[in-house]
């Protein structure tokens, strides 16, 4: 076992209303120079929708994330070691700025500039990439609302998937089309392609929270990362010719504030904490080879820190006590692992991602209301949850390679918990056979209403901070070496010697009680069964 | 003339590029990249630029061999001189048609493109000029001695070039050397010093380290890096 340590994000995807707050203060925040006015670290996409950049779901054109090669190991999708290095002059499978879209801005100068004439001045909009008047025809969220679904809905790759399954259900007609948003950031994967597809090695996952960086010294843009990432959450600057991406804020992260995106969340919807997980498995998880089978094998990668053989681990592998603390009272490992309401985005890219969501409920409780039933009655709500408005097929192709099964039963937990807090909220006698339906108990399930409905700011933020995980380090290297008395002839003299206690001229006792190795090893063991001098003799 | 030509610029040229390569890795790490303007027109560029690339390629493992290889070396393999310009005339000329057709292309690009053109800097309008002026003199220096066994640099150019690393110049062997050769030559000593301060640099960080690596990188933080820093390129506050 390698236990390492993450900061993991999970997005609770029923209260998203679209505000695109997240992705303009992470704009201001990140990327508002030239060069990146392309870009959206964070960006919200209505689903169903294209996406951005454009259709960036089709693997089959863009070539993203891994794929199992006819021995069933883990390759990249775009080619291995060498077929990257012989197609380094060009990248086939690169997107163009247009795939995203083509920045713009306006001639303003012209509003106050202009001469006299019968007419109004406007502002034309001008390109920002050569400069000239352009017609403005896609942007980030050209589709947002589902906007112009009707002509184009059926580009959204994941619809032509879901269609594959449920034919009938997917429709962009007015009165039976069916929306949500999902915020994306970068998914700070625990197999990050990216990573991998970077020649320079320029990319790197940080070793103490798992953050996915570009080194911007080392990076000579090879642009190889841009198409590796399935998700597209690495961009190519085309001012400074170096890839950049979403760093989860970790200027902010590493004192203990949650991400730009996080903070500002209108609807307080973003949970930030620590995940443990093995490092060793997660090859061998990734490699699974039924796509469907890479969600539960990624939950078996993380681990339980409660589990007293788990702490003793990360302990021994330099993981600070505060993160253990941190990763017990984690809402992002209660919501994964302990409730397992949130599902990994598109686990069939083989990446392992690391921003998790909770399916979006809303609409089924709307609808039953309409028809005159009670919406929040559990018996109604379980049985409308195959006919949501928001096809269950859908929403398994995004987060389960298209197993329905974990996304029902994550929505029956999230129907369970509102019918039981109805009966709560009413005085009512809350029928325990409500939770138990779901396989969880009435602690558990107010558990996780506190943290989804009340969500305070603490309890969805449990961010423990570098410096303190650094803190006995920098206090060491503070302090002097040794005694400040240990001079030649001072009151302290007579201390080890640079060799140790035990090296050089000893007058007694005549036997080494503790020789050097032993010595060290004590000084140095975590577990008290090592200090004994007696337990390493016989060891030795 | 002969002196300065043949036996100091080269050696001004081998320091303006060792130089230019130290200053650029102490001092500019951020601007060592290929500045790929992909993101702009891919269609031409998936075309032109491998063309380009491995012609110059080929072009430079032949110049390598042309000039470093003596001819003692061949005739022990038993390459005869006929057999020796032939290879050189035809290959060459192959991998030069490529080269010179990849980088007509990318030029046509980058002046009909507008946001690639808008891009192009003046330093790199320099370079374009110098790399196209070698490629194209040594082509034409080539081409017009083909008649018999061709102009046989390997007496005269050869044994130049390789003094120069014995650190024993000889430049009076360039003295009879074609002058069609001699301009090729300066032009392309040109193109080398002026590789560190273009984005030509981005040959010097071919990535073969990464047949060797693992696949997934990690790295721990710089504990040096903690709290506030400098500002570095790239990162300027905005507005600014």
């Amino acid at each position: 076992m390698r236990p390492m340590a993450q900061i993991a994000m999970v997005m609770n995807l029923d209260k998203c209303i679209g505000c695109h707050t997240c992705s303009v203060t992470c704009k201001q925040a990140w990327t508002n120079r030239s060069g990146m006015e392309y870009v959206w670290f964070n960006n919200v996409e209505t689903r169903p929708g294209q996406g951005y950049p454009r259709r960036y779901e089709d693997q089959e054109r863009w070539r993203g994330g891994w794929e199992l090669n006819r021995r069933g190991a883990l390759k990249l999708k775009a080619g291995g070691r060498l077929r990257k290095l012989a197609g380094i002059f060009s990248n086939p499978e690169l997107p163009e700025i247009k795939d995203y879209y083509e920045p713009w801005t306006y001639d303003y100068k012209n509003l106050t500039d202009a001469p006299l004439g019968d007419d109004f001045p406007v502002a034309q909009p001008i390109s920002q990439l050569d400069g000239k008047p352009m017609k403005i025809e896609w942007s980030s969220n050209w589709d947002d609302n589902l906007a112009g679904a009707p002509a184009h809905g059926d580009l959204d790759p994941m619809v032509e998937q879901a269609r594959r399954q449920a034919s009938d259900k997917v429709r962009f007609e007015f009165e039976q089309t069916f929306m949500f948003y999902l915020p994306r950031i970068c998914e700070h994967c625990l197999n990050p392609s990216c990573v991998a597809s970077c020649p320079s090695g320029a990319m790197y996952k940080r070793a103490e929270d798992g953050i996915v960086l570009v080194d911007q010294d080392r990076c000579r843009g090879w642009r190889m990362c841009v198409t590796g990432c399935p998700y597209k959450k690495v961009y190519f600057n085309h001012r400074t010719g170096k890839a950049e991406k979403c760093t989860l804020c970790y200027p902010r992260v590493e004192v203990g504030l949650p991400t730009v995106c996080s903070e500002t969340c209108v609807g307080r919807l973003r949970y930030l904490g620590v995940i443990l997980y093995d490092a060793d498995k997660v090859t061998a998880a990734a490699s699974v080879r039924s796509e469907r089978d890479l969600y539960e094998a990624q939950l078996d990668v993380f681990l339980d820190p409660e589990d007293s053989g788990v702490r003793r681990a990360c302990e021994e592998a330099g993981i600070p006590y505060d993160w253990l603390e941190a990763a017990r009272r984690s809402p992002v490992h209660a919501l994964i692992s302990k409730y397992r309401v949130a599902l990994p985005l598109h686990p069939e890219y083989r990446t392992m991602p690391m921003v998790w969501y909770i399916p979006p409920l809303s609409p089924v409780v709307d609808a039953l209301s309409e028809t005159g039933h009670d919406g929040e009655d559990a018996g109604n709500l379980f049985g409308a949850i195959d006919s949501l408005r928001i096809p269950l097929e859908y929403l398994a192709e995004l987060f389960t390679a298209g197993d329905v099964g974990p996304v029902r039963s994550s929505l029956e937990k999230l129907a369970a918990m509102r019918s039981h807090m109805r009966a709560v909220n009413l005085g009512e006698e809350p029928d325990p056979s409500v939770p138990a339906a779901v396989g969880m108990g009435v602690y558990e399930i107010e558990q996780m209403y506190r943290l989804l409905a009340i969500a305070k700011y603490e309890d969805r933020y449990v961010i423990p901070t570098a410096a303190v995980g650094d803190a006995r380090r920098l206090e060491e290297s503070a302090l002097p070496q040794g005694c400040s008395l240990d001079y030649d002839g001072g009151p302290g003299m007579g201390g080890d010697g640079p060799f140790g206690q035990d090296s050089g001229r000893k007058l007694l006792p005549l036997m080494p009680v503790e020789n050097f190795h032993i010595l060290r090893r004590r000084q140095t063991a975590d577990d008290p069964a090592h200090t004994t001098p007696t337990a390493d003799t016989e060891e030795a | 003339m002969t002196t300065l030509l043949w036996g100091v610029l080269p050696y001004v040229t081998l320091a303006l590029l060792v130089a230019g390569l130290a200053w650029r890795h102490r001092y500019d790490k951020f601007g060592w990249t290929t500045r790929s303007s992909q993101v702009y027109e891919s269609r031409l560029l998936n075309i032109a630029s491998p063309a380009f690339h491995y012609g110059i390629l080929f072009v430079l493992v032949g110049h390598l061999v042309g000039l470093f290889i003596p001819t003692s070396w061949t005739d022990a393999v038993g390459v005869n001189e006929r057999t020796y310009h032939l290879f050189s005339l035809y290959g060459g000329t192959a991998a030069g048609i490529v080269t010179v057709g990849g980088i007509a292309l990318l030029i046509y690009r980058r002046r009909t493109r507008a946001p690639v053109f808008r891009a192009t800097t003046v330093n790199d309008k320099l370079m374009y000029l110098v790399l196209v002026a070698a490629i194209v003199l040594g082509m034409v220096a080539k081409l017009s001695h083909t008649s018999g066994n061709g102009y046989d640099y390997r007496q005269s150019i050869a044994p130049w070039a390789r003094s120069l690393f014995t650190l024993s110049p000889d430049p009076d062997l360039m003295a009879g050397v074609p002058v069609l050769y001699q301009v090729h030559a300066v032009f392309g000593m040109a193109l080398i010093a002026l590789v560190p301060y273009t984005r030509l640099v981005h040959m010097f960080s071919a990535p073969v380290q990464y047949l060797f690596r693992p696949y997934v990188v990690y790295r721990s933080r710089d504990p040096e890096q903690l709290g506030p820093r400098p500002e570095r390129r790239g990162w300027e506050r905005a507005g600014s």
